[in-house]
């Protein structure tokens, strides 16, 4: 039997148990590999703010895209919230007035 | 809000954090159960086993890529698929090399049996309530770790229903529910503000991602716009500091 006979045989009776793992050892690697890398590299101060500036930029640059990408709706959606969270500083009302504004927006026929 | 040498507080555990941690992630939980759902029902169109569903969502723990993994599931496995699904899982989640990055000022002095679970369960919302309340000046690990669980505990359940359910479940779109994760996002750029010169780094971020986006296919939008917006933004800050 040659190899290749050998990983088919395995492939069909194990593969959906080799392919979950392979992506829970995939996505393991990426959340503890940064951890990983800043123990190794020594922390100054600009490295310091490039990462205080790192969750705010990981929204903008998930969010603009994806909003733009809906249309309308997903933009009134994220001012009011904004708007509200910027007045009331509680972020539950915000979420919960943001989703009622598009609930209202893709229910009037436009 | 000019704080450029707040005092560094050692990390610590309280029992009150829990229920912090607890609270600032609440404003997820609707969309956590609707995301929840739809790739437990994914997992059940996709063909896989009730212990299979399961046991992925225990250990690979990411929506996003398991979504874009089933949607293109095969029924007979090769090397080649197998290499396809875990580069495809792997590019979706490549911003997670990201928060883990981060996490290191949270979880550098804690011990590897906390460190493990907390980067092993990692996700998106964990990580912004648990950097929004660190720019807030929040050090207790606590809220980190219950926003963590919160979310595998209601991700785990979540799936199982949608997986039992399966083509019963319906389209989020229908309650604005698909928009629920993009607008907490955003929401929590509101704690985050610190002043105008940050902002101009997420504006470099948002751009720069929209101009990737036309580029490169996939999710690498946010891979290159989060790099450039934190490194303009830091570099900005970083004058800033200096100056004052």
């Amino acid at each position: 039997m040659s190899a290749t006979d050998m990983s088919a045989i395995s492939l069909q009776s194990h593969g959906v148990w080799i392919t979950i793992a392979a992506m829970a050892a995939a996505t393991f690697a990426l959340r503890a590999g940064g951890f990983l890398l800043m123990r190794r590299v020594s922390m100054t101060p600009r490295l310091r703010a490039m990462l205080d500036a790192l969750p705010g930029a990981v929204i903008a640059a998930t969010v603009l895209p994806l909003v733009l990408r809906d249309g309308v709706s997903a933009v009134l959606a994220v001012g009011v919230a904004l708007a509200v969270m910027a007045a009331s500083r509680n972020d539950f009302l915000a979420v919960v007035c943001g989703i009622g504004a598009v609930v209202l927006a893709r229910a009037l026929p436009v | 809000m000019l704080e450029p040498a707040r005092p560094e507080v050692e990390p610590y555990w309280s029992a009150a954090g829990w229920w912090v941690g607890l609270r600032l992630s609440l404003p997820i939980l609707a969309s956590l159960v609707l995301f929840g759902l739809a790739v437990g029902a994914a997992g059940a169109r996709a063909g896989l086993s009730f212990v299979e569903n399961l046991a992925m969502n225990v250990v690979v723990f990411a929506g996003v890529s398991q979504m874009v993994a089933l949607e293109i599931w095969p029924q007979t496995f090769t090397w080649s698929t197998v290499a396809t699904l875990t580069l495809i899982t792997a590019v979706v989640n490549s911003r997670m090399f990201l928060a883990s990055a981060s996490m290191h000022v949270w979880l550098a002095r804690a011990p590897a049996w906390q460190t493990v679970p907390l980067l092993y369960y990692l996700t998106d919302t964990s990580w912004l309530v648990s950097m929004r309340y660190r720019a807030e000046g929040g050090r207790d690990l606590a809220v980190c770790a219950a926003s963590t669980l919160f979310i595998v505990v209601v991700w785990l359940a979540m799936t199982v229903v949608g997986y039992l359910l399966g083509a019963r479940v319906g389209n989020p779109r229908t309650y604005g529910l698909d928009l629920v994760m993009p607008v907490f996002f955003v929401v929590m750029l509101v704690p985050l503000w610190n002043g105008p010169r940050r902002a101009v780094g997420w504006a470099i971020a948002g751009f720069v991602a929209l101009a990737t986006e036309r580029l490169l296919p996939g999710w690498w939008f946010i891979i290159v716009g989060a790099v450039a917006g934190a490194v303009a933004g830091g570099l900005l800050e970083e004058r800033r500091q200096v100056a004052l």
